[in-house]
This record gives structure tokens, C-alpha cells and sequence, in this order.
């Protein structure tokens, strides 16, 4: 049977750590979990890379698809980017995600 | 004093259609927007981005959506307060509200209906210590006015379609000097933008610097200087009279959440009976209400508008009765 969750460690702009099982199968993306969450990230474009409300930062060693074209070229003009930098609505919930960490960028 | 039945805040979708089905009932509407044109999140964030859950529409492009909603809302002439945000609201004591905006225009409604949806939109500013010294000297974070940059050195920062088309425009017999920071070597603007400015740069008529950020300011009561730093740690610096960073804008609910409505998660609580909030008079609808089972989207907006303006009309006109007439039967009789 195959599995119907992952888990995913979101640490939050005070450092706090929140261990989350993630459904899958519902076609979840990490901006929507961590919102579903109450986690402080805005997504305010609803997911079309946008506006990069929610950037956050891949702090565990996954070997996730690369940023599109769309992805890059908000991430050029957000703040705060680094090498591991990533607007979670790109991201879809996969079971490639269990253990991942990840960080969410300040404002 | 502008004077109307139902005054919009937000003229996005959910606020223009709102003008259609009141004008149905014969009651006037004006709206006010913070943004210079109307279409809300369509126009500013995705008017080339398709919708696909628009009733009657397999696709549209929001921009469309918009232009559609802006001719369907015609025969009822509303008014428009653009390019100002509604600040402040207070009772008019003959049972409506004043509602007054940054600017300092006044608009006199018996019925207040809030269609704000995330907020009013303010620009992205780049986290710069120096920022808040040179603000409005000499850096400025949208252009009102071009001739403003007459015969000025200029550096525009971004890489999206404002940044590119004020790039343009501005190096086109305006401003003495015109530079263009930014971050990578690809732009997110539209590749027309993109070619003519990358033709400009070529021919020498603007100085495009890339893979850089502008990282710091000064100056003497105004500004002089930026700072710059490439991909590769190395630093610059250019003379300049302006700094334009173009990163596009980003919502807050801003004055409204002060008006002493009840408030849950940054939305505006309403009765889903006629989108009332706990103030007699005002409405919410669209993505800035919230209520349970709360969707946000633009058709849910659609329906959320038709049933307010029913009970906006009882408000108006306590004595006149109303039927349900459809438009099939009576057409459409504008102002």
C-alpha cells in the first residue's frame, strides 16, 4: 500500500519547530500546507508564483526538481534569497518530501 | 462631497459586478481603489494568467475578466475614486457614513460596502537601512509624475514589466540619465519589454547593470549616492538624483481593519443572510469577508454581491418593495 503521508519539520520565523504529517494524494503544495497550518506565510497570488509570500528555505539535504523559469524570476526580485531558497507554492507534497526541513524566510 | 446609494471600497472583480446587480434595482454605485485603474489582483498581480472557474467561461484571461465586468458594469455609469485608498469612515447621523480617503476626498453613501479583497495594495520595499532617510528624497517607489525626472539621473531597480516600461519611457528624452539594476540576467517582464530595453542598453541610451543589487544610500538631506553589489561580493557605487525600486506591490488590510468591525484572521466577519458586518450599513464581500465555509473565490464574490445589494435596496428605500426581475424579460435599462 502506498503511503498517505509524509513528514515535513516547517521551523517558523521564531524558531520554533512544527513536526507536520503532510497528506498526500490531495494535491497539497508546501505554501498550502503551511497556510492549512496557520503558519505565518501569506501566499497571496494563490500559488502562480507571484508575489513570493512565501519563500522559504530547504534546510535538509532533498533533492527536489529545480525552480522553473516563473520561480527564478521572483525569486530575483524577492529579499532575503539564498542558494536554498524556494517559494513553496512550487513545491508540491510528493513522498520525495519525507524528512524534509524546512525554514520560512523572513517578511 | 460625492454622493452616491452604494459606496465600493475595492474595484476588483467582486466590486464590479456588484455596480451591474445594483444597477439592476436602480441604485447608483461609486467605487474607490488605492491602485489608478480598475480589476483589483487581475489587473495589478495576473492579467495575462487564465481563470478557469468563471461560469460561461471555459477560459478567460483575468485582464479580460476585468474589461468584461467593466462593460457589462457601464449602463449604470459608476463613479470612480482612483489611485486613493478609504481611510477613515464616520457616521453621517442621518443613518449613512462619510467615508474619506488619503487624499482627503469625501463620499457620502447610506450604504458602505467593503469589497477590499487582501487589502490595499502599497509597494515592496527593499530591506535597506538607509531606506526610510531618503524616502520621498529621492527615492520613490512609484512614478506619479515622469516630468518629475526632467533632466535627472535616475536608477530604476527590478526586474518585472514596471521597472522595464519606466526604464524605457524615462530614457526616451526625460531624465538625463537612466541605469537599470538588477538582480539576475533574465527579466520576469513581458520579452517585448525586455528586447527594447536590452536594445536601449546596446545602442548606449540607458546603462544596464545585472547580476547586482542596489544594497545601499546616501547623501546629504537627499539623495546622492547608491550602493551596489554584484553576484560576486564586488561593491560600486553610482552618483544619482533618484533611486526608483520597482518590486512590485503587496497587500495589507491597512485603515479598514480601525472601522471597529469584528475581525477573524485578518477578514472581515459578515451574516451570511445578506454579507452584513456588526455595523448597520456596511458590507463585506469577496476575499476580504470571512464567514463558515468561506471560499475565496471571484464567483463565490459574484453571489456574495447579488444577495447584498438586495438587502442594501430595503436599506435605501425601506418603503419600496422589490420583485426579482430577470434580465431575459426586462433587458437592461442603464442610467
Amino acid at each position: 500500500m502506498s503511503k498517505e503521508e509524509v513528514h515535513i519539520t516547517v521551523i517558523d520565523r521564531e524558531g520554533l519547530s512544527h513536526e507536520i504529517d503532510a497528506p498526500l494524494g490531495i494535491g497539497m503544495n508546501l505554501m498550502e500546507l503551511c497556510k492549512a497550518m496557520e503558519l505565518p506565510v501569506e501566499g497571496t497570488c494563490g500559488g502562480m508564483a507571484l508575489c513570493a509570500s512565501c519563500q522559504i528555505y530547504i534546510e535538509s539535504d532533498h533533492d527536489l526538481l529545480s525552480r522553473n523559469d516563473a520561480e527564478q524570476a521572483m525569486l530575483d526580485e524577492a529579499w532575503h534569497v539564498e542558494n536554498n531558497s524556494r517559494l513553496g507554492c512550487q513545491i508540491p507534497i510528493s513522498e520525495a518530501l519525507e524528512g524534509l526541513v524546512v525554514r520560512i524566510a523572513p517578511e | 462631497m460625492i454622493r452616491t446609494d452604494i459606496l465600493i471600497i475595492g474595484a476588483g472583480p467582486v466590486g464590479l459586478f456588484t455596480v451591474f446587480e445594483a444597477g439592476l434595482l436602480k441604485l447608483h454605485c461609486h467605487l474607490i481603489d488605492s491602485l489608478p485603474q480598475p480589476g483589483g489582483q487581475c489587473s495589478e498581480i495576473y492579467p495575462k494568467k487564465p481563470i478557469y472557474d468563471i461560469p460561461g467561461f471555459p477560459m478567460i484571461l483575468a485582464g479580460e475578466l476585468v474589461d468584461n465586468l467593466m462593460k457589462q458594469a457601464s449602463p449604470f455609469k459608476p463613479g470612480f475614486t482612483l489611485g486613493e485608498s478609504a481611510e477613515t469612515i464616520v457616521e453621517d447621523g442621518g443613518g449613512g457614513y462619510v467615508v474619506t480617503t488619503d487624499k482627503g476626498t469625501k463620499h457620502r453613501a447610506p450604504v458602505v460596502v467593503i469589497a477590499g479583497g487582501l487589502g490595499v495594495f502599497s509597494p515592496r520595499k527593499p530591506p535597506i537601512t538607509e531606506l526610510q532617510d531618503f524616502e520621498d528624497k529621492g527615492v520613490e517607489y512609484i512614478v506619479r509624475d515622469p516630468e518629475f525626472y526632467r533632466d535627472k539621473k535616475v536608477v530604476v531597480s527590478g526586474g518585472g514589466d514596471s521597472a522595464l516600461d519606466w526604464t524605457y519611457f524615462l530614457a526616451n528624452g526625460v531624465a538625463k540619465e537612466v541605469t537599470l539594476v538588477h538582480r539576475s540576467q533574465s527579466f520576469r517582464a513581458h520579452p517585448d519589454s525586455v528586447q527594447k530595453v536590452i536594445d536601449m542598453a546596446e545602442s548606449g541610451k540607458i546603462k544596464l547593470i545585472l547580476d547586482t543589487d542596489v544594497v545601499g544610500l546616501s547623501g546629504n538631506g537627499k539623495l546622492e549616492q547608491v550602493y551596489m553589489k554584484n553576484k560576486e561580493g564586488e561593491e560600486t557605487s553610482l552618483e544619482t538624483d533618484h533611486w526608483i525600486p520597482l518590486f512590485g506591490l503587496t497587500p495589507k488590510l491597512g485603515p479598514i481593519a480601525e472601522w471597529d468591525l469584528e475581525i477573524e484572521k485578518n477578514a472581515i466577519k459578515v451574516d451570511t443572510v445578506d454579507y452584513s458586518t456588526n455595523r448597520p450599513g456596511i458590507y463585506a464581500i469577496g476575499d476580504v469577508n470571512t464567514y463558515e465555509g468561506k471560499l475565496k473565490l471571484i464567483l463565490c464574490g459574484f453571489h456574495e454581491g447579488t444577495i447584498m445589494v438586495q438587502s442594501a435596496f430595503k436599506r435605501i428605500h425601506p418603503d419600496k418593495k422589490n420583485v426579482l426581475k430577470y434580465t431575459t424579460v426586462q433587458g437592461i435599462h442603464g442610467f
